[in-house]
């Protein structure tokens, strides 16, 4: 402890650094900076550089829960209908498969500590398989989902082929009862319109056409074809376009996921590659156990980047 | 353990294989928080399967800042660290709160972007043209 104290009287007005090493801690550890006096101030120098930087983490992603948050407030029926398209089981699997590289990070750093080289590549090696197991079960789950079109934007409400095209077709010409149509998208108000149609005609001529939706008035039949779709098929197969309970604007939903999952992607692919230098330095034998920082750095990226998805799993897969 | 704190490691950094620099967390630790993890994840999933009402959205993230603790306090050795450490940590989620709540607090006072009813064109088509409509006033 002494030389902390020796250390304000010559250590900071001149950098030629070599020259002023009293206790030889330069001489002795040569992995430690000139403008750092001992190792620990370089360790805890360097780790609150890290921690400033996991603040701008905090921040970066904070952003965006936050703007989840005021999303699922705003549509929280889009929420709990579009989650049931997200594979809960493959979640489940990626948060365990987080936790254990987590884990492994945690205990490699351990190794490092006690001089194992060994037992350091050996869990730099497991963190490395799981995050890059984690980018594999995430890239199935976005397939299958781009595969039917589980888009953001326009693209969510493009049929994936000419059978759910038909499916989702709706004509208004053939409308008997336009005012009936209008006003009930009930498929059952077409009996009552039955006995209405013989009533005063009802001049057709004056229905304008709406504004909005590309597909014209939506007529009865087509959402008896749609229910009828519905019903032939178990939940999950339903084409989220001709599925009844489809609330308005559920490509939001889509559009928050993609973009949170997929910066914590990203995040994880940087992952690999910090993981895979460390996995090699460690093999050269770069670390011991005085000399590890580079370890504890990445781990404590690493653990924020379990930590965010600790948020995201229950915020999109386990939306009861 | 939590007396080995920072800047005590100076000096005897080959003895042992205790770190010059840092904190050993012991492995019966390390393991007893993935274990808690892992656990945690289970219930957190099964929660989802059973309907709770406004509770569940709560539970979900109760356990979810469980973890994050967990996570923080162990793995990431924020147990043994340097405090302010922790306060950069805590510092930065607290900002994230704050435009958390202002912004809900806005939201939540937003009219509903669904008015009940039929559409306007709609509602004066009816109003003037259904059969049996009421006469309105023109």
């Amino acid at each position: 402890m002494s030389h902390a104290t020796h250390a304000d009287s010559h250590g900071h007005d001149g950098h030629d650094g070599h020259g002023h090493d009293p206790h030889g801690l330069h001489a002795k550890y040569p992995f430690l900076a000139h403008h750092f006096d001992t190792p620990n101030q370089q360790f805890e120098s360097g780790k609150l550089g890290m921690w400033a930087f996991l603040a701008t983490e905090v921040l970066f992603f904070g952003a965006l829960f936050v703007m989840y948050a005021v999303m699922r407030f705003t549509d929280p029926e889009v929420f709990s209908f579009a989650s049931r398209y997200l594979d809960t089981i493959l979640g489940g699997i990626n948060t365990c498969v987080l936790i254990l590289s987590s884990l492994t990070m945690a205990i490699g750093v351990r190794a490092a500590q006690t001089n194992k080289k060994g037992l350091l590549v050996t869990c730099l090696a497991l963190t490395l398989a799981g995050a890059i197991g984690f980018l594999v079960i995430k890239y199935f789950e976005y397939t299958h989902k781009f595969h039917l079109n589980l888009k953001w934007g326009e693209a969510f409400y493009q049929p994936v082929d000419e059978a759910e095209a038909q499916l989702v077709k709706t004509e208004p010409a053939p409308v008997a009862n336009p005012v009936l149509a209008i006003a009930s998208p009930n498929p059952s108000a077409g009996a009552a319109g039955a006995e209405l149609v013989s009533l005063p005609p009802v001049d057709r001529t004056a229905i304008a056409a709406p504004k909005a939706g590309p597909d014209g008035v939506v007529s009865i039949e087509s959402l008896k074809e749609k229910a009828a779709a519905a019903a032939s098929h178990a939940h999950e197969e339903i084409p989220h376009l001709v599925d009844p309970g489809l609330p308005p604007n559920t490509h939001r939903f889509f559009a928050i996921y993609y973009i949170m999952t997929g910066l914590h992607g990203i995040h994880v692919l940087i992952g690999v590659g910090v993981i895979g230098w460390l996995l090699v330095m460690a093999m050269r034998g770069r670390f011991n156990s005085n000399y590890y920082a580079p370890v504890d750095f990445v781990g404590l990226y690493w653990h924020v980047v379990d930590l965010v998805w600790i948020f995201l799993f229950p915020l999109f897969y386990l939306i009861h | 353990m939590s007396s080995h704190s920072h800047a005590a490691h100076d000096g005897h950094g080959h003895g042992g294989g205790h770190p010059l620099v840092g904190h050993l967390v012991p492995y019966s630790t390390l393991f007893a928080t993935g274990a808690a993890l892992l656990v945690l994840t289970v219930i957190t999933v099964a929660v989802r399967y059973v309907d709770l009402g406004e509770a569940n959205i709560y539970i979900a993230i109760g356990v979810a800042v469980v973890k994050a603790t967990l996570v923080s306090l162990f793995f990431m050795h924020l147990r043994w660290d340097r405090p302010f450490n922790l306060m950069v940590l805590v510092g930065s989620m607290l900002f994230v709160i704050l435009m958390m709540v202002f912004c809900m607090m806005d939201v939540g006072q937003n009219e509903p972007t669904v008015a009940p009813g039929n559409a306007p064109l709609v509602q004066t088509y009816l109003d003037s043209n259904a059969p049996f409509a009421p006469v309105t006033s023109k």
